[in-house]
């Protein structure tokens, strides 16, 4: 080790190309997780606006308020991590080749697959864009929305209320679907950078990846889609 | 025999340190039984002619089993038919009136000497990083004495098909070697004569592949795609896993 470091296990796995990707492959499990519980929530929305507020209640009361902060700084620090990693390992990967093809080709390397920096920055900017707008609601009519009957903040009607912009609605539908396309790469890679793809699983891990990475544009998607069209609207009372 | 008229677009660089330029060549009347290096051949004895300078490239056995030749033509190493080097790639693949670009294998670590040709000593240094077993495991016979599974000695002889050609890296989008060293660590990590060195051996042979500039493997399988003797990416995920073992094991001893 170069430098004198804390932790040199932990050093020397950032410092090498595989164990950088290791740290890219267990952040995205974590990440993957996340989204899979995001996304099932959200569908609490077809079920009604007691459902989902309940659901929002459960989420900022659990462990005694704790629990949801426990989750937002370990997803936050997964995601810094993953994306920490991921960045240098691209700079390095152009740096491999400084000199490109004057006639490049491409013979079985998917299109998602040669776009996952740019489906991940996209899915950054969207990131930063959708905590604002929901967690930190920096919209006025959001941040001072009535409590719902029960004296709940009122998700159900942020979420409509929300979703009721052409321009929001449409850089979320951008952003969801190259977030799939990030998915429908990255979730097979997990397996084959921990070194869990052989030849005789490598089919089903693609078909896993890619059905698990459409299941989560579908579950997120229909939610603004449902609310545009007007499938889904305001309560009557408010 | 029938021949084919072509016009080849060639990289052509001075030396090492000079800056390259496509160069476009008439290859006309070329046999469409020749190799595409018999082909260069023919198009190298017409610029001797004509008193230029022929195009440097690399060959030796051009039976396909030495690893010597190289090129990227039309951005495929090896060329467009799969599973062969360019030494056993023919013109008869090709049509008449084609443009093929000839390019050296490109990355860092592989840099240009004078044309086409490329300095893969990189690999060398990897093996020497631990693709080795120190001690004598015995003459042929002795082979027989150790049991090893069928499927162990099948995989190990499937990875040790690697001539070390340099294609996976050349395809590579991020001229990563992960499946040579991958392959070359394998072979020996399947059979038991491998076990003692295993550990030193996989985190030497990625710490040298590090070193010397190669890319990371971002799983698209071009490597796979391209390599002429079909080395399974397979291999890949194995070192990944025999890297995450050995780091592991170095950390708790």
């Amino acid at each position: 080790m170069k430098k004198s470091c804390c932790c040199p296990s932990v050093c020397a796995l950032w410092n090498t190309s595989i164990g950088k990707k290791i740290i890219v492959a267990v952040t995205g499990i974590l990440l993957v997780g996340f989204l899979i519980g995001h996304a099932s929530g959200n569908l609490l929305l077809f079920l009604g606006q007691e459902a989902l507020n309940s659901y929002a209640e459960f989420l900022h009361h659990m462990v005694h308020g704790v629990g949801i902060w426990i989750a937002r700084v370990g997803i936050l620090l997964a995601f810094v991590l993953h994306l920490v990693a991921t960045v240098q390992l691209t700079v390095a990967n152009r740096a491999a080749r400084p000199l490109e093809y004057e006639k490049p080709a491409t013979v079985q390397a998917s299109r998602s697959s040669r776009i996952m920096i740019w489906s991940g920055f996209t899915i950054l900017a969207f990131v930063i864009y959708h905590l604002l707008h929901y967690t930190v609601k920096i919209q006025a009519n959001l941040a001072n929305l009535p409590p719902d009957a029960e004296g709940r903040f009122d998700v159900y009607s942020m979420v409509i209320i929300g979703f009721s912009s052409w321009p929001a609605t449409i850089f979320y539908l951008i952003a969801v679907s190259l977030l799939c396309s990030h998915l429908s790469h990255g979730i097979a890679s997990i397996f084959q950078t921990l070194g869990l793809r052989t030849k005789r699983n490598a089919g089903l891990i693609q078909m896993v990846g890619r059905t698990l990475a459409f299941l989560i544009w579908a579950a997120f998607v229909v939610v603004p889609l449902s609310v545009i069209s007007g499938l889904v609207h305001l309560p009557a009372a408010s | 025999m029938a021949t084919l008229n072509l016009t080849l677009k060639i990289w052509r660089q001075d030396g090492p340190h000079k800056a390259g330029r496509i160069e476009t060549y008439d290859a006309h009347g070329i046999p469409d039984d020749a190799s595409f290096l018999e082909m260069l051949d023919i198009v190298n004895e017409r610029i001797i002619e004509q008193g230029g300078e022929p195009v440097h490239f690399d060959h030796d056995c051009r039976e396909g089993i030495c690893g010597a030749c190289s090129l990227t033509i039309n951005g495929i190493p090896h060329g467009p038919e799969g599973a062969v080097t360019t030494c056993q790639l023919h013109m008869r693949k090709f049509n008449d009136g084609d443009t093929i670009w000839v390019e050296p294998f490109r990355a860092k670590a592989f840099p240009v000497l004078r044309d086409l040709v490329v300095d893969r000593t990189a690999f060398d240094r990897i093996i020497q990083a631990g693709g080795f077993i120190s001690v004598r495991t015995g003459s042929a016979q002795d082979a027989n004495n150790l049991p090893i599974a069928k499927d162990d000695a099948d995989a190990s002889f499937s990875a040790a098909a690697c001539i070390g050609c340099g294609a996976c890296v050349a395809a590579c989008k991020n001229a990563s070697a992960m499946l040579f060293v991958s392959a070359k660590a394998a072979h020996l990590n399947l059979l038991p004569q491998g076990q003692p060195e295993k550990t030193r051996r996989v985190l030497g042979m990625v710490q040298q592949m590090d070193a010397e500039g190669f890319g990371n493997c971002t799983n698209q399988y071009e490597c796979e795609a391209v390599c002429p003797k079909e080395i399974s990416a397979g291999f890949i995920s194995k070192l990944n896993r025999d890297y995450a073992l050995a780091a592991a094991k170095e950390t708790l001893t």
